[in-house]
This record gives C-alpha cells, sequence and structure tokens, in this order.
C-alpha cells in the first residue's frame, strides 16, 4: 500500500520539477535550484512534523524525493564548466541544507 | 528520425506539451518507487546514509549514459521519461539535504561534511567519466 502513496507523491513531484526546469533554467539552472531548495524545505517540515505513514510515504519519499534530483543536479554541474559550477553547485548545497533546516526549525 | 542536438532543439521557457509531462510522471514514478523500494531493501541506519548515497552515484551515472540508449537518441519522449522522469525520480537532493542536517545537529559535523561533499564528488565524478563515453544529453533532458 506504501508504494502506492509513493507513486502518486512522485507523479506529481516530477512533472513539477520538470516543468520549473523548462521555464526557469536557461543560463543558470534557476528552475531545478528551486526544485531541490523547495523539495528541502518540505522534507523538513515532514521530519519536524514527525510526518510518519501514508502521509509520509506520500509527500516526503514520493513528492519531494520526486521534486528533488542528484542527477540532472550533477550532470548540469558538470556542463557548467569549473566557475560557474562550483557556484552552481555550492548554492544547491547551501540552499538545500538551509531549507530542511528552516523546515524542521519551523515545524518544531 | 535523428533528433537535434544542441540548443538549437532547446525551447526554454514554456510549459511542457502534455505528452511530455505524461511521460515524465510515469517515468518519475518508476524511479520513486524504486528508490523506495531500495530503502525498503537497505534502509539507511544510523551514520553515514550508504543507501541514499548509492541510489544518488548509480542515478548520476545512469543519466550521463542515457545518450548510449538508441531509444533515447531517437524519440525526445523516451528521453525525458528515462531522464528526468525515472532517473530524476530516483535519485534525491532532499534526502540527502535533510540526511546532513539530521546528521548536523546530531553533533556529528565531520560526517554530515564527508557525506554531503562527498556524494557531490562522487557524482560529479561519475558523470564526468561516463560523460567520456557518451553523446553530450540535449539540455532538456538535464532538468
Amino acid at each position: 500500500m506504501t508504494v502506492l502513496w509513493v507513486a502518486l507523491g512522485a507523479a506529481f513531484g516530477v512533472p513539477l520539477r520538470f516543468t520549473l526546469g523548462k521555464l526557469f533554467d536557461g543560463r543558470f539552472h534557476t528552475g531545478t535550484l528551486a526544485a531541490n531548495t523547495g523539495a528541502s524545505l518540505l522534507l523538513g517540515l515532514c521530519v519536524g512534523w514527525s510526518v510518519d505513514g501514508a502521509a509520509f510515504a506520500l509527500v516526503a519519499t514520493g513528492f519531494c524525493g520526486g521534486l528533488s534530483t542528484y542527477s540532472s543536479f550533477a550532470v548540469q554541474t558538470r556542463d557548467l564548466g569549473a566557475r560557474a559550477g562550483t557556484a552552481y553547485a555550492a548554492l544547491t548545497l547551501v540552499l538545500g541544507l538551509a531549507a530542511a533546516a528552516l523546515g524542521f526549525w519551523l515545524a518544531a | 528520425m535523428v533528433r537535434q542536438h544542441g540548443p538549437a532543439s532547446y525551447d526554454p521557457f514554456v510549459i511542457p506539451a502534455p505528452r511530455l509531462l505524461f511521460a515524465v510522471a510515469a517515468g518519475g514514478v518508476v524511479g520513486a518507487v524504486l528508490r523506495h523500494g531500495a530503502g525498503e531493501l537497505a534502509p539507511d541506519g544510523p551514520g553515514f546514509p550508504w543507501t541514499t548515497f548509492a541510489i544518488n552515484v548509480v542515478g548520476c551515472a545512469l543519466l550521463a549514459g542515457l545518450e548510449l540508449l538508441p531509444i533515447a537518441r531517437r524519440s525526445a519522449t523516451w528521453a525525458a521519461a528515462l531522464g528526468p522522469g525515472v532517473l530524476g525520480g530516483f535519485t534525491t537532493f532532499s534526502a540527502t539535504s535533510e540526511q546532513g542536517r539530521s546528521l548536523l545537529a546530531a553533533g556529528d559535523t565531520a560526517l554530515a561534511g564527508c557525506y554531503l561533499l562527498g556524494t557531490l564528488a562522487v557524482c560529479l565524478l561519475v558523470v564526468t567519466v561516463v560523460g567520456r563515453y557518451a553523446p553530450p544529453l540535449p539540455e532538456e533532458d538535464e532538468l
């Protein structure tokens, strides 16, 4: 049963990331950065609220996991080259960590 | 018909066609369910989150090599379903951030740094190495 909640969450999270990327990724990957940051914030909230069971499967594993991506992030970073790639990777990591901490803090 | 590569085929700042959105959603469901299954088989324990690390490294390697698949070169829909869909849904950035936050909150600063920077370093390494043997990805499949 849990797997169905994961599937449902991903069915919304993944196309949302793709749409954000299509709309806002240009020279800099603003759309993917927003998707990764937003998913980290929401996951921090879920963990802070101690969400579990079906709700965790739907929102955390399915939606947040689907909205965020490491594969695109890594390939984009590589293709941006040394300078822009370093800036993009550092910004993504710092914002992701800060967003997860903010979500957890807001929920506590 | 062979897909065009390079910026000419990329049409940014446009909401994707429903057909592409459905392909990405269907692929994403498959990827997320696989990630969930991997987590059930080998849950991340306390300490270094090896399962999430492995998921992200494998997903990065496969995305960098996507254009080795003839079907991904031929069909933009299949490429979107497999790249941003399956592999984007399989890999996760939010879990990595939250695990880093949790390790930092537990006082494991060195482990948190090792995990966050180690994941980034290994993923960048595999996409660079695989990228030498695979045709470049069209920009739209990097989303």
